[in-house]
């Protein structure tokens, strides 16, 4: 009867074996990838790098809970709240040049991690909105202070269906 | 397909799942003739009325237009031009509210009408059928026209489908309560809407023609089989009343028994499927040229004395509208555009009529109720008895109160029509369709989302690869480099034999350097040196090393250009006239802070020999041009000549900044001992250092790119400065262990800073650079602020 | 004033759940008649006594859990639940069964799952099992038919039974239990099952004064007007026909293949169809929407189940009735149907689920 069960057990394992992403790869796929690098990693694949080897679960401030919430589930550990260092306001946003104030320094294109900003030496320069994570990289090197961050304007297209914020208009 | 058509003969249709039967209210309207109105004031135009995007604007403010003048050109094959309704003048284009549920503004025209009517340049095509199909697939695009029963789909894509169509369906069902648009239409227009008809099957050339009508539009129905009689392949399809049987997708069902495959369009099945608004506007666009401005729009509701059926140009408000159907302004006000299951409340009575508006809705209290008790889902099923698209919405609801995205495409959330049936059944009254479009909209926005995230992942990846492989070249470049350069120097002296790393060559090569701007200042090679101490790996050092040799070459190539160019162009002259101009602001500036400073240690007394030697070595680096071979790579590599001021404004370039750095590091270094020695003195340094950057100004004139150098330069110093100060202490505590005593020190010092801000404000003067300059200065301090606390956080968590 | 925004659909079908609910306590009042007919006042009390309790309790646990209590006061399911207690408890028991049954069935089965809606268990029979299993002796001990009884039997009496177990003359219940001959007296499923175990055939088991013509003296009658209740209710389309018609099928089909297989060991279809809870199981329990099956194919599935078990339970079960047991096991297998039957959607093929 032992055999019969190790057999079983032997099939089973053969049956049901989890082939999939290793962890790292399954947390990156959950990070928001705005490479921000506001949890202390230079990017969304190092942080999952670092989760997966024991780093904490609530310093990605631009996931916020959900992303929390979801990595707690796969790692199986306990939902934490996130991390006040990391803290941050994560409405989405996209970077903005005021481009009379710019410069052409090109800092701000190094300093981007996808390559979202083009201009060159003593040019200005400008976001390509599609690509811009909303990360904030980008602003503390600018030397004259003339990129800012923009709430993600509403449109038709992203609108969330939230009757109550609708102006109506007042009557007498 | 034979079985399809005897069973469509013998009034057996299928039937699709579920469906409800609302107070159908027609009789409001069923019985009066459609109306013409008088013109409107002013006509409101959004540039997009349908699915896909708006065209690209021909008009402009204070052009005169003609009736069905075309105001925006179709850019793009899914965008539909806009035409204007009567003639007049464009008076405004602005964004305005549309005849969204969301109530958000988008681009709109505002037309006024001059009340001529004038029409453009007609030309009445009596024969169709000598035209290509190519002419008028252009025809219908022209004359914009868009699906008329609701969702505005272009109607020139549906008609130009590639493959063979079986069935030609013209929807006429109008199952939504209170509306009789169609119904009209069709008794007062029957000849137009079988031309349309007509002109799609010359089109399309389907098998059958099957006319989908329900059973309570009698005389509609008697006016259809009457036109239709001589025409072989039409069948009035006269189907039970139910709503939602209007449905795309359940009226194929009811007349067919076939099913649109998820995500498909029916014309896949070869089913294309027209509106009876649409055939007549397709009928008076190909024959009588006249495009979509105008369409029929059924304003009910007992909220109105005079419920009718109107013929309304595009572009009218709401508001007129109701004020000629004569609205009762009660104290309730609830305005629905479309029918009471599908509409959408309104949220001004500004709102245009477009293309798809097929009925505005005014009820009373008593009619539609305002409020809304929602209660407890209690599983009665009575929602998924009803659903046309055989959905579990009580499952569909609890998945989206808990957000459970992947549950929700699981039950397939997305075959949802929102036909609102299982909202209208509920007991519990709980707004189904509401938490549905909610979820859908969520579920859409995390797509993209995911899209945004994969996109930024991949040129996240490319830009490591790319740095990583630049390095790689860099190093390789650098390796050639100095292999040569062994080489020469092995020639002239004996340095050096083969066999030695490339680092050590280069390790020499700093050397030599170093010997060499020895001769200018020697504090300049602590600092670098200093630098070497920070950087530990060798190749770096050898890299630094390179770098500082390489911009000193440009520098001084620089210089040497401009010292030619001097000569042969004025721009330049002027360029170099504005550098040292600059220079000298610098200069000055530094001989303030040194008076200012002048009772300080010993450790800033080296800093203001840094500077000076610094301004110094500039002056030297043009004199010593030992090194041609470097100069020429320099010159080459330095095409767009660069304003010597650059060195210390785009401390971006690594390089150069490393000079730089290390002269603000050595002034910020002596800053942060005065902050933490003397808070007070810093205070006036401050206040004087601002009118020092002031001072500068009257000398460099107009220049608008000189200011913004200076401001420039001014930003980055405080930045280094901040950046600095918060930098000293942490090191300090580590020795003295005397940690808050250190922060406390800082803190009144930021406050000072953020004091001498104010006066520096307060002083502006009306001069606009001047207070420019002032403003970055203070940007740049309260961003030195902000680094501060940051880092008193940082340290004190 | 403002313009009013609501999200589509904005007309509304003018039936709420309270509407409902009260269709429902309606529907049972034939059979409420019926009971009172042959079985005197005792369930009226209970049901008064327990639709005050369920009434104060849910005030309570509404107002600790911080809801509308107006609203959610009167949405007429604590009453529906505290009438199917009532009905459904023996009509003698003593006054506190009554109110722990109340009490339970709402602070635990109910309210404690999250209320309306959230409860897996249909609350009143929850109760019910709670107290037959708690105390079986006062859940047993039934009450004859009032013509069989040896000492009559009258409102106030009965008040005096309920409240203090004794009448005003001093019988106790089990005085009253007794036949005129002086035997203790059960309900006819109860007196089927002894009788088989003491190897009695049903045809002599049928000749029991408790089974009268038919199938069961009074409890027939009490059947039918449930019947008639559950088809009024039908007719006014509060419940659907597929739960009660699969499992009153389900059960009839069950009696009969075994009813045939070996006629003296087992009661007849229409024995089994009126007796016991049958019909208000049927009706008023089973169709149950918070803890049924909401599929049409899933109802259907669920009745069958439901009339599979109450026959194996009252066959082979140790207790004479089983529609409240088979009710909890079918309420526990409803996700589970749900989950099984989910309808094709439209333009979904199939094979996909």
């Amino acid at each position: 009867m032992s055999l019969a069960f190790g057999a079983l057990l032997g099939y089973a394992s053969v049956r049901f074996k989890v082939v999939g992403d290793p962890l790292a790869e399954q947390l990156d796929a959950l990070l928001p990838q705005t490479q921000c690098g506001q949890c202390g990693y230079p990017g969304c694949k190092p942080y999952a790098e670092a989760v997966a080897n024991g780093e904490a679960i609530n310093k990605c401030a631009p996931g916020g809970e959900d992303t929390i919430k979801k990595i707690a589930e796969l790692m199986g550990v306990e939902v934490l709240p996130l991390d006040e260092n990391h803290a941050a306001d994560n409405t989405p946003k996209i970077a903005f040049i005021i481009e009379e104030d710019c410069i052409g320094c090109t800092k701000c294109i190094q300093a981007c991690p996808v390559d979202a900003i083009i201009g060159t030496t003593k040019q200005m320069h400008t976001i390509i909105i599609d690509e811009c994570t909303g990360c904030d990289l980008c602003v503390a090197p600018c030397p004259v202070d003339c990129i800012i961050m923009k709430p993600i304007e509403l449109t038709k297209q992203n609108w969330q269906w939230d009757l109550n914020n609708i102006p109506v208009v007042q009557l007498d | 397909m034979r079985s399809v058509i005897e069973r469509i003969e013998k009034g057996h249709f299928w039937k699709f799942h579920g469906g409800i039967h609302p107070p159908e209210q027609k009789f409001l309207t069923s019985d009066k003739p459609i109306r013409n109105l008088p013109l409107p004031k002013q006509l409101v135009l959004p540039l997009q009325q349908h699915i896909g995007q708006a065209g690209k604007l021909l008009v402009a403010v204070g052009d005169k237009v003609l009736k069905g003048q075309a105001l925006t050109q179709s850019s793009h094959i899914m965008a539909v031009p806009i035409h204007a309704p009567t003639s007049g003048k464009i008076i405004e284009i602005k964004d305005a509210v549309i005849a969204h549920p969301s109530g958000l503004s988008e681009m709109c025209l505002f037309l006024e009408p001059d009340n001529n009517d004038q029409w453009q340049q007609r030309h009445i095509c009596s024969d169709f059928t000598q035209l290509s199909h190519h002419d008028i697939v252009a025809k219908i695009a022209d004359a914009g026209i868009a699906g008329m029963g609701g969702a505005g789909f272009p109607t020139h894509v549906k008609v130009n489908s590639p493959s063979k169509i079986n069935y030609l369906i013209i929807n006429a069902a109008e199952c939504e309560p209170y509306i009789t648009a169609d119904d009209l239409l069709i008794r007062e227009h029957c000849a137009s809407i079988i031309d349309g008809i007509k002109i799609l099957n010359y089109l399309l050339s389907p098998t059958h023609i099957l006319i989908g009508i329900e059973d309570n539009k009698p005389e509609a129905i008697k006016t259809l089989q009457q036109a239709s009689k001589n025409i072989s392949n039409i069948k009035v399809c006269i189907l039970p009343t139910k709503y939602p049987s209007g449905g795309e997708k359940q009226l194929i069902q009811i007349l067919t028994g076939k099913e649109i495959p998820s995500g498909t369009l029916p014309s896949s099945q070869g089913i294309v499927m027209q509106n009876v608004a649409t055939c007549y506007a397709i009928a008076d666009a190909v024959i009588n040229d006249i495009p979509l401005i105008k369409r029929v729009v059924t304003v009910s509701g007992q909220g109105l004395n005079k419920p009718q059926n109107v013929w309304a140009l595009l572009g009218t408000p709401v508001g007129y509208l109701l004020s000629q159907c004569d609205y009762q302004n009660n104290q309730y006000k609830q305005i629905i555009m479309g029918g009471p299951m599908m509409g959408f409340a309104l949220p001004s009575d500004q709102v245009p009529i477009v293309k798809t508006s097929n009925c505005i809705l005014a009820p009373s209290e008593q009619e539609i109720s305002s409020k809304t008790k929602e209660v407890e889902c209690i599983r009665c099923g009575q929602c998924a008895d009803v659903c046309p698209a055989q959905l579990l919405p009580q499952e569909l609801q609890w998945s989206a109160k808990a957000k459970d995205q992947p549950q929700l495409t699981k039950l397939n959330l997305f075959d949802c029509i929102e036909c609102g049936a299982c909202a209208y059944v509920c007991p519990s009254q709980i707004p189904l369709v509401h938490y549905y479009r909610i979820a859908k909209a969520e579920i859409r926005q995390q797509h993209q989302l995911d899209i945004i995230a994969e996109k930024a992942k991949l040129r996240f990846e490319a830009r490591k690869t790319r740095l990583e492989k630049e390095k790689v070249a860099r190093e390789e470049k650098h390796k050639k480099a100095a292999a040569a350069r062994k080489a020469r120097m092995n020639s002239g002296s004996s340095a050096g034999n083969g066999e030695k790393s490339a680092v050590a060559a280069a390790l020499a090569r700093v050397k030599a350097k170093k010997a060499q701007v020895n001769a200018g200042s020697a504090v300049v090679n602590d600092n670098v040196d200093a630098d070497h101490i920070t950087i530990d790996k060798l190749d770096k050092k050898s890299q630094v090393a390179a770098a500082i040799a390489r911009a000193k070459a440009k520098k001084l190539a620089q210089q040497e250009s401009n010292q030619v160019t001097k000569v042969s162009t004025d721009g330049q002259s002027e360029k170099d006239e504005k550098k040292s101009k600059v220079a000298a602001a610098v200069a000055k500036a530094k001989a303030k802070k040194l008076r200012s400073t002048s009772n300080k240690n010993e450790q800033e007394n080296v800093t203001l020999e840094a500077n000076a030697n610094a301004g110094a070595d500039f002056d030297n680096a043009g004199v010593d041009n030992s090194d041609i071979d470097r100069k020429n790579a320099s010159q080459e590599m330095s095409a767009t000549p660069i304003s010597p001021t650059k060195p210390m404004t785009t401390p971006a370039d690594d390089k150069k900044s490393k000079v730089a750095a290390a002269i603000a590091k050595a002034k910020a270094k002596a800053k942060t001992k005065r902050l933490a020695n003397q808070e007070k003195s810093m205070v006036n340094n401050e206040s004087i250092a601002i009118p020092t950057s002031k001072d500068q100004q009257p000398l460099s004139k107009d220049d608008e790119k000189k200011v913004k150098i200076a401001a420039a330069v001014a930003k980055a110093k405080a930045r280094k400065l901040a950046n600095k100060v918060v930098g000293p202490p942490v090191k300090s505590s580590d020795e003295s262990s005397d940690e808050s005593s250190d922060e406390s020190s800082i803190e009144p010092s930021v406050r000072q800073t953020n004091t001498s801000i104010k006066k520096v404000e307060s002083t502006k003067s009306a001069d606009d650079k001047k207070s420019r300059v002032a403003a970055a200065v203070a940007k740049a301090k309260a961003k030195a602020k902000k680094l501060t606390a940051q880092q008193e956080k940082s340290e004190s968590t | 004033m403002a313009f009013w925004i609501a999200s589509s659909p904005h007309s509304h079908i003018q039936q709420k759940t309270s509407a409902l609910m009260r269709l429902v306590i309606y529907a049972t009042i034939p059979g409420i008649f019926a009971q009172w007919y042959f079985f005197g006042w005792g369930n009226l009390i209970h049901i008064s006594l327990a639709v005050i309790t369920a009434l104060v309790a849910e005030f309570i646990v509404l107002s600790l859990r911080e809801k509308k209590i107006t609203q959610q006061l009167f949405d007429g399911s604590a009453v529906l639940t505290a009438v199917l207690i009532g009905i459904s408890l023996p009509a003698l028991a003593p006054w506190w069964i009554s109110v722990i049954g109340a009490v339970f069935a709402i602070v635990v089965v109910k309210q404690l799952y999250g209320g309306l809606g959230h409860n897996p268990f249909n609350p009143a029979m929850a109760a019910y099992v709670m107290l037959l299993i708690s105390f079986p002796v006062q859940m047993t001990s039934w009450q004859p038919p009032l013509e069989l009884m040896s000492i009559g039997l009258d409102g106030v009496n009965t008040l005096f039974v309920i409240f203090t177990d004794f009448t005003s003359d001093g019988y106790s219940v089990e005085q009253l239990r007794s036949h005129i001959d002086g035997f203790t007296m059960a309900t006819p499923l109860d007196t089927v099952k002894t009788n088989l175990t003491i190897g009695l055939t049903i045809t002599e088991s049928m000749n029991a004064p408790v089974i009268g013509e038919h199938f069961g003296l009074g409890w027939e009658w009490i059947n039918a007007a449930f019947l008639v209740g559950g088809i009024f209710l039908i007719y006014k389309k509060a419940i659907d026909w597929t739960t009660p018609a699969s499992f009153l099928l389900s059960l009839f089909i069950c009696s009969l293949i075994a009813f045939i297989i070996s006629p003296d060991s087992n009661a007849s279809t229409m024995f089994h169809w009126f007796n016991g809870a049958c019909m208000l199981g049927a009706f008023f329990i089973l169709t149950d929407p918070v803890t049924g099956a909401t599929s049409t194919k899933g109802r259907v599935v669920y009745g069958i189940l439901a009339g599979f078990l109450v026959f194996i339970i009252r066959k082979e079960g140790g207790y004479p009735d089983a529609v409240a047991f088979s009710v909890l096991l079918c309420n526990m297998a409803a996700p589970l149907i749900d989950q099984y039957t989910r309808p094709r959607t439209y333009g979904h093929q199939g094979s996909e689920r």
